[in-house]
């Protein structure tokens, strides 16, 4: 994942390369491998599903084990085929929203980074105020505004992002363009574009990419909060966070519709944060060294 | 011809406060002057306000006029930053204090050094021809294994060969003037005497003009011929490094001439 630094070594001198590159993180590793099973399952979903979402047929409360691997929900539903789609809104949920927040995020942020005065100080004081305004009365504006639906849910926890990375964005810029090699690019008439192209972006884009994908994780959390509070995809799309809900109630009769989602969820989330820690370590050259 | 002509220049801060004021020198092409003075004398400032790169809130007044290669003589002071940026490199350019700081740690140094190498030879330099321009641009500032050090990272190279990268970067914009901001300040001794060996050559071997800052009379009397003492923004001697080393008048320089030879004299007296 270091295609910038890659790119610019191809164009100046392509041999020997450092062998400490090569070597892969574990917790790079390890996260892929937890990600790559929810995305596999998602994508599975996708093309095959053991019964329809909406198929009632199945005994109630069932156990594990015969036609339902996983058992069944309390209106008799296949668990497996809920825990499937849920897969796929889960990531969906995440992905829009790391989209939207990510895009604008930066956008906002970059525009800060370079503002002075004026420009800086009302776009700041934008970002803290949507800062501290709550993700969840966000969501339930949106919800009331629009209707409770994934779209909802994603533009809520995006927007609410948006605002995170921006200030996390203009602080990394404000702190490159201080820097003495900015200065240096000035003195021998380098372009801006040339400037943030060649030297901002590249040195802001592996703590943004890292912060991403933390964004990410806590992005798949948020949905699963909003569904779980019925403001997320509505029925029958079964979302993790709407399962975790509707079993609260038979938890100790038929405990599966609670482990599952919360297991699944769990991988995701301590997935995205590994390769989000594997990230780091490989795109900071200064740290490829050391490991 | 004078390759950089500054006349009464000012340099305001936000609350009006002057940081420097009415300054005047000159530096003819080929000549070296050097800018002596302690820290916030406004040494730096003055070579920021040459290339026009003041930091916001600052405003210059007076005249700077930069001069080019085969170029009539530019403003600096109220230019646009479109017509300054045509200026930087070709007319002037600078060499910093900290050469960790002033390159890209994220950059290798190769890429680095192809910026103002495509500046200056057009952008259609590029594979093979690129990678030879670099390695000569690194051989030329005597760098050993220009091949290894254009592939490296700035924090897998030494501070000495850091700033050597720095300097082969400066001169890779072929400029009329070089500034030299503390250029050996942040390196040890022995490094600091062949950095500067080096830097000597090199400008006299392209006829650089040469503008040299320094808080260290001494450095500055090795490597420059005239000198301006700058103390609280105002230039209060100005001279022949002969003069002001033989002859200072203003009470300030006979501190830094005195404390020069301090540490001469401590030297003499322990080897004696």
């Amino acid at each position: 994942m270091s295609g910038a630094s890659e790119a610019r070594e191809v164009r100046v001198g392509a041999a020997g390369r450092a062998p400490s590159r090569r070597r892969r993180s574990p917790a790079l590793v390890t996260g892929c491998v937890l990600v790559g099973f929810v995305v596999l399952v998602a994508l599975v979903s996708l093309v095959w599903l053991p019964y329809a979402p909406d198929d009632t047929t199945g005994t109630r409360l069932a156990a594990p084990g015969g036609a339902h691997p996983l058992g069944t929900d309390k209106l008799g539903r296949d668990l497996l085929t809920q825990l499937m789609t849920g897969a796929w809104i889960a990531l969906r949920a995440g992905l829009g929203a790391t989209a939207l927040g990510g895009v604008l995020g930066v956008c906002a942020g970059l525009a800060a980074g370079f503002a002075t005065r004026w420009l800086d100080d009302t776009l700041s004081t934008l970002l803290d105020v949507l800062i501290a305004f709550p993700t969840l009365l966000l969501a339930m504006l949106m919800v009331a505004a629009r209707s409770a639906s994934l779209g909802s849910a994603v533009l809520a926890i995006g927007l609410a992002m948006t605002a995170v990375v921006a200030r996390l964005t203009r602080v990394l810029v404000k702190r490159v363009l201080a820097q003495d090699y900015i200065t240096a690019a000035r003195t021998s008439g380098t372009s801006w574009p040339r400037i943030v192209t060649g030297h901002v972006l590249p040195n802001i884009w592996p703590t943004l990419v890292v912060n991403l994908a933390l964004q990410f994780g806590l992005a798949v959390m948020a949905e699963a909060s909003l569904s779980f509070l019925g403001l997320g995809a509505p029925p029958p799309n079964a979302s993790w966070g709407r399962m975790l809900q509707e079993a609260q109630a038979t938890v100790f009769t038929a405990p599966t519709g609670v482990i599952a989602p919360g297991v699944l969820l769990v991988m995701l989330v301590v997935g995205v944060n590994l390769v989000a820690d594997g990230l780091r370590d490989t795109l900071d050259p200064t740290r490829r060294r050391t490991r | 011809m004078n390759v950089l002509d500054v006349q009464g220049l000012t340099i305001r801060t936000e609350e009006g406060r002057d940081l420097v004021s009415d300054v005047s020198f000159s530096i003819g092409a080929g000549s070296r002057l050097g800018l002596v003075g302690e820290s916030g004398s406004g040494k730096s400032l003055t070579a920021l306000a040459v290339m026009g790169l003041l930091p916001p809130g600052m405003t210059a007044s007076g005249s700077i006029a930069l001069t080019a290669h085969g170029a009539p003589p530019a403003e600096i002071v109220g230019a646009t930053e479109r017509a300054l940026n045509g200026l930087r490199g070709r007319a002037a350019t600078v060499v910093f204090q900290e050469p960790l700081t002033a390159l890209d740690p994220l950059m290798r140094l190769g890429a680095q050094l192809a910026e103002p190498l495509r500046a200056r030879h057009g952008r259609g330099l590029r594979g093979a021809a690129l990678r030879r321009a670099v390695e000569e641009a690194l051989d030329r500032v005597r760098l050993p294994e220009p091949g290894r050090i254009a592939r490296a990272h700035p924090h897998e190279i030494s501070g000495g060969q850091r700033q050597r990268v720095a300097l082969a970067m400066a001169l890779a914009c072929e400029p009329a003037l070089l500034i030299a901001d503390e250029p050996t300040t942040a390196l040890d001794v022995t490094v600091q005497s062949e950095v500067l060996a080096l830097l000597d050559t090199l400008v006299a071997d392209r006829d650089m003009a040469l503008l040299f800052i320094s808080h260290d009379l001494a450095v500055v009397s090795a490597v420059t011929d005239h000198v301006l003492v700058l103390k609280d923004g105002t230039a209060v001697e100005s001279g022949s490094v002969a003069d002001i080393v033989g002859r200072p008048v203003h009470p300030y320089t006979r501190d830094l001439v005195g404390s020069a030879r301090h540490l001469e004299s401590a030297l003499e007296r322990i080897v004696r």
